[in-house]
């Protein structure tokens, strides 16, 4: 509703107020002339008269002019217009890439998650004060700029869609914090973008990404050790959402995706298998390096290549990067090196690996690796 | 809405192009003067030509060169009539100096 509101007004704070209104008035009204036929396209009806009829007010009010009295909506003439879903245009204006960051993330929470400024303000562990500025700010650098409400053209389309699902994937790392459920919410709003663009790869991928890792959350922490992918507790992953994971990776992998997303999605399902397939993960990693150019990627690589027997050669790979202030790049240096029967470079290694740690997690995990 | 389309960059940015290259850079700008929607568009000398002005305690202090001794520096500007900032953005990406190593900064103008 939000969505067509915005669109309508091309404000968000008209917007917000608007539909505020409407809802209270539905709130008044409806216990006892009974719920319309259509609520949505009463209540967005409604919100925009009462916008209307603001900005008339405001404007007369500036001409000095006497105030009307403003008619009011009537419910009998609502048709069953159908309200034109515009939440993809608000997706794509609220990240849009002239703006901040934090600010396309503010909005995208606020706007189309939902999330009260408080509940988001204390997920990001600030002050309420702090988000409301972030918000005006984002909302006023709309405005200021121009920037359209509007779905990118073709051209520059696929661009767009990555800085979006970027934006969400950016929410669903953070987790569950501040009593909010933001890995969650980035899916729920995953879910809405594949819904809006079934034809997009990308955003399936992504989709199927954040699900099968959602499935797994409950077996990646014993108290407050880190448990590697290796040595979870299976029963503790949802398998039920591991299917629903697969089944969104299969509708990308069937619109031809090999993105970078859809990558990441096969292999979160095949480490999602018993046995694992390791070479077939190390192909996908080495298709994500690609890519990316990313040297934790191709960390990454290196480690799948260990697993799949070639600890010498994950070595080789591993030296070459230039990952010295990471600090998985040491422990897995550790790690083949002590697959290697290198047992002192091993050690010297985990103990680089843990100057570099910096949660209770990481130091216990690595203080272990050295025993 | 008005926006000012600010041109930042190396002095040296066509070196090392070839005589190809150099055309479609020249063609690209002449693209942009002509489109329309450009109100106007000037383009700047050197920054060796500049001077800059300071007032500090009520006296003139003009020095030589501009005001950020940068690598890149402001080249050109020019006033666009857009519908809105995507489209300016899309004007400003085929301005040469961003994809050789400069800098095109869109900001929209104070409606007077």
């Amino acid at each position: 509703m939000l969505a067509s509101l915005v669109g309508y007004l091309g404000d968000f704070d008209k917007a917000e107020d608007a539909a505020q209104e409407a809802f209270a008035i539905a709130a008044q009204r409806w216990p006892d002339s009974g719920v319309p036929a259509n609520p949505g396209a009463w209540l967005v009806t409604t919100a925009r008269n009462r916008a209307i009829d603001r900005i008339r007010r405001e404007r007369t009010l500036a001409e000095k002019i006497q105030l009307l009295p403003v008619p009011e909506a009537v419910m009998d003439e609502f048709d069953e217009a159908v309200i034109k879903d515009e939440r993809l245009e608000l997706i794509f204006t609220c990240c849009h890439p002239a703006l901040p960051l934090e600010g396309q993330v503010a909005l995208t929470l606020r706007a189309l998650g939902g999330l009260e400024t408080g509940e988001i303000a204390r997920a990001f562990l600030v002050s309420e004060e702090t988000m409301k500025r972030r918000l005006s700010r984002a909302k006023a650098k709309i405005k200021a700029t121009g920037i359209p409400f509007a779905v990118p053209g073709a051209r520059v389309l696929a661009d767009r869609l990555d800085a979006v699902l970027a934006v969400i994937y950016l929410i669903y790392n953070e987790g569950y914090r501040g009593r909010v459920d933001l890995g969650g919410e980035a899916i729920r709003l995953g879910r809405v973008l594949a819904g809006l663009m079934p034809d997009e790869a990308e955003a399936h991928g992504l989709l199927a990404l954040m699900t099968i890792h959602h499935a797994r959350r409950r077996a990646r922490f014993s108290g407050e050790d880190l448990v590697l992918l290796a040595d979870q507790d299976r029963s503790l992953w949802n398998m039920g959402e591991i299917a629903a994971g697969r089944d969104v990776l299969d509708r990308a992998l069937g619109l031809g995706g090999r993105g970078a997303y859809v990558v990441q999605a096969a292999i979160a399902s095949l480490q999602a298998m018993s046995p694992v397939d390791w070479g077939q993960v190390a192909a996908l990693y080495g298709r994500l390096v690609e890519l990316t150019g990313s040297a934790v990627v191709e960390l990454n690589r290196a480690v799948a290549v260990a697993q799949a027997g070639d600890p010498a050669g994950a070595l080789l790979a591993v030296e070459s990067l230039d990952l010295d202030g990471y600090l998985y790049f040491h422990s897995t240096r550790g790690e083949l090196l002590r697959r290697l029967g290198r047992d002192g470079e091993a050690r010297a290694a985990y103990r680089r690996a843990l100057e570099l740690a910096t949660s209770t997690a990481e130091r216990r995990f690595l203080e272990r690796r050295l025993e | 809405m008005q926006y000012a389309v600010m041109i930042y960059a190396s002095p040296d940015q066509i070196d090392g192009l070839s005589e190809a290259e150099r055309e479609a850079v020249l063609a690209d700008y002449q693209a942009l003067v002509a489109d329309e929607r450009c109100v106007q568009a000037v383009q700047l000398q050197p920054a060796e030509t500049a001077t800059s002005v300071r007032v500090v305690g009520g006296r003139m202090l003009a020095t030589d060169g501009p005001f950020a001794d940068t690598k890149e520096v402001l080249g050109g500007l020019c006033l666009i009539e857009a519908a809105n900032l995507d489209e300016v953005l899309e004007m400003a990406e085929r301005i040469p100096a961003a994809r050789l190593g400069g800098v095109v900064e869109v900001r929209p103008v104070v409606p007077r």
